[in-house]
């Protein structure tokens, strides 16, 4: 860190903090999260604290270059770090590894996460909600003695797969067919979209074991990456949220032992409709994550830059704009922090998860527009990052169900209670 | 082996100080403040010395308001065993100085029997990079500051390497001892969920100055605190003539 001999650095009366605030300078400013405004307790404030010390000095530096490259080198070494730091199992019980925490504390992992690089903190709440919390929501005893300890530690990467290609907001007209034969399943078809597909060595994956039935007739697997007929195309070149890995799985006579059905047959569409309502809890820590990256990166940058001889942020149509971004952020944060209280406390509610999940993304790509345009020319440049957050957030308006989706959910569920 | 390590919160490093209006310092209001790095160093290798069963307790300890006691918990979930909270109220806080800090370390030394004590270097706040040498003062124990490596040397004594300009110093201390922990000692851990709950369960004991017998009495008086020269903007020369002329002008070349 520091290339100055240890005398003059210990002699040089300001030396300590010129090395590590030079250090921070690197990082970048951030603006401060104030806890309690939301009364969050001094665990959860410390948990906070921890997971943005690392997640600003092992992933924040390098995000820029993850998104431009479409890859993180080091993706493997930080998934063991995220397993010593007990944030992959999060939720997931502690005798098979698990930390044994809860909803609200996974919300606040992905919203630090994401602060820092959204696109890893996607595969992150793929791996630890998607992939991990299902196991250890609907495993029995040996899958989870065998998958999640593992999965804990970061040993293995874990993804749920479910969308196909003729299959996204319409899933359950997935057409992956698996078909009984003596003790095993075999599967034939495709899946697609899947987050973590190229790096997964477990995967949750959906099927239809009776197409006849419909939705009643899907089933939940668990599959190895070395089980015989299954393999990966090529990663897909996305707009944002690069390096977080998504491809495209092939079934070809797939062998899956009927001991890795994920509760039981005929029920999939349980496994994965209850999946659902706390993936879109969960995930909406990102786009609060990205909204807040955005402040931390805008606020300073007006802060500093001078026009007609005066820091802009001082121009009205300046303050107006952050008085919006902060306002807006701290608006989807109090929402989101609610419902993850409440699904705590035990009232899940598949409207409100849904509303969260569609606000939040939402307000997101507003608040990252912001702040390119706070910005200006530099905005538009990828040398900073307002760009990579305008394309990471525009993902959370599509994945884990399109904002459309949502709408329905929350008109339906509406309707429902009118007895429409 | 009983250890006993300085905790101190200070600004984060991350933040931007600004000084305040007035001048007679920065702004604290609104701040993130967090434990000195070289504090995190220095509990990290009380905790590592634990781990490794050289070490049986380790207790932290921090002089400071009453949201000094976020640094303790902050310990304790990285692994201190105990924690011992000297309060003082904020205004004192702004005027206490190493040798008020030497001086309560000192006695509660005395009181509850430690074999060795890890401090940071220096506080990235007022970098004074005082309160380890001081300590040894007063308890008349040896001292190994800005250790860059610690090492058992049979059950009595440590070896202790330090950085010095152009190589390293491997020093020899006799137990008890006063170390001060540079920045290359180790890399302190994060503090986890599990640990941080169960942080929550060990005891921090209250205390204040008082109860040592220590008078916070300043004796330093800041007469100003301003913000550092704004770098003036430089010049473009036509050519390399010109060049040389003004440096020769500045006295920068003969």
């Amino acid at each position: 860190m520091s290339l100055l001999p240890g005398a003059l650095r210990r002699l040089a009366t300001r030396g300590a903090e010129t090395v590590l605030r030079s250090f921070a300078v690197r990082l970048g400013s951030t603006y401060p999260v104030d806890d309690d405004l939301f009364q969050l307790t001094d665990e959860q404030k410390q948990f906070r604290q921890s997971v943005f010390q690392f997640a600003q000095k092992e992933l924040a530096p390098y995000a820029q270059e993850i998104d431009q490259t479409n890859n993180f080198k080091q993706l493997r070494e930080f998934w063991k770090k995220l397993g010593d730091h007990g944030l992959l199992g999060i939720t997931a019980p502690t005798e098979y590894g698990g930390t044994g925490g809860t909803y609200f504390d996974h919300v606040l992992a992905m919203e630090e996460l994401s602060r820092a690089s959204a696109s890893i903190a996607l595969s992150y709440g793929a791996h630890s909600n998607l992939c991990v919390n299902q196991i250890a929501r609907n495993g029995t005893a040996a899958q989870k003695e065998k998958y999640l300890p593992k999965l804990c530690s970061g040993e293995y990467f874990g993804a749920l797969a479910m969308s196909e290609s003729g299959a996204g907001s319409d899933v359950v007209s997935m057409r992956l067919k698996a078909e009984k034969r003596g003790n095993e399943y075999i599967l034939n078809g495709s899946k697609f979209w899947i987050t973590n597909g190229p790096d997964a060595d477990v995967l949750v994956v959906y099927a239809k074991t009776d197409p006849s039935k419909h939705q009643h007739g899907i089933t939940a697997f668990l599959v190895e990456k070395n089980f015989p007929g299954f393999s990966t195309a090529p990663k897909l070149d996305k707009l944002g949220m690069r390096g977080s890995n998504t491809c495209e799985l092939i079934f070809e006579d797939c062998r899956v032992p009927a001991e890795n059905i994920l509760g039981k047959e005929g029920k999939g569409v349980y496994v994965l409709m209850t999946g659902l309502d706390v993936e879109r809890l969960v995930l909406s820590g990102g786009p609060v994550g990205i909204m807040q990256a955005s402040c931390d990166v805008t606020f300073d940058y007006v802060h500093q830059r001078e026009a007609f001889g005066t820091k802009i942020a001082t121009f009205q149509l300046l303050q107006g704009k952050m008085a919006d971004m902060y306002t807006t952020t701290n608006a989807c944060r109090a929402y989101l922090y609610a419902i993850a209280k409440a699904t705590v406390a035990g009232k899940l509610t598949n409207k409100d998860c849904a509303g969260v999940i569609l606000y939040c993304a939402e307000k997101a790509t507003q608040v990252a527009l912001d702040a390119i345009q706070l910005l200006g020319g530099n905005g538009y440049i990828n040398d900073y990052p307002t760009g990579r957050l305008l394309r990471d957030a525009k993902l959370y308006e599509i994945g884990a169900g399109t904002s459309e989706v949502r709408r329905l959910i929350i008109g339906r569920a509406l309707n429902k209670e009118y007895g429409a | 082996m009983r250890v006993l390590v300085g905790v101190k919160r200070v600004i984060d490093y991350a933040v931007k100080v600004r000084v305040k209006a007035d001048k007679t310092g920065v702004v604290k209001d609104n701040v993130k403040h967090s434990m000195n790095p070289f504090d995190e160093i220095a509990l990290e290798e009380a905790v590592r010395l634990k781990e490794k069963k050289i070490a049986k307790e380790v207790v932290a300890v921090s002089c400071g308001p009453t949201a000094s006691q976020e640094t303790l918990r902050t310990a304790l979930a990285m692994g201190a065993d105990k924690a011992i909270h000297v309060e003082v109220d904020a205004a004192t806080a702004e005027k206490m100085e190493p040798i008020h800090v030497a001086k309560i370390l000192a006695k509660l030394i005395e009181k509850e029997k430690f074999d060795l004590v890890i401090l940071g270097k220096q506080a990235i706040d007022d970098d004074a990079n005082q309160t380890g040498q001081m300590l040894a003062g007063f308890l008349d124990w040896p001292q190994a500051m800005f250790a860059s490596k610690i090492e058992p040397d049979g059950s009595t004594h440590l070896k202790v390497t330090r950085e010095i300009d152009g190589g390293l110093d491997t020093i020899k201390v006799k137990l008890p001892a006063v170390i001060s922990a540079d920045l290359r000692l180790n890399e302190p851990r994060y503090a986890t969920l599990p640990n941080i709950m169960k942080a929550k369960k060990k005891p921090l004991e209250k205390k204040t100055p008082a109860d040592f017998g220590v008078e916070i009495k300043p004796q330093t008086e800041t007469v100003e605190v301003s913000d550092p020269p704004v770098r003036q903007a430089g010049i473009m020369v036509d050519d390399v003539q010109s060049l040389v002329s003004k440096l020769r002008e500045k006295g920068a070349i003969p």
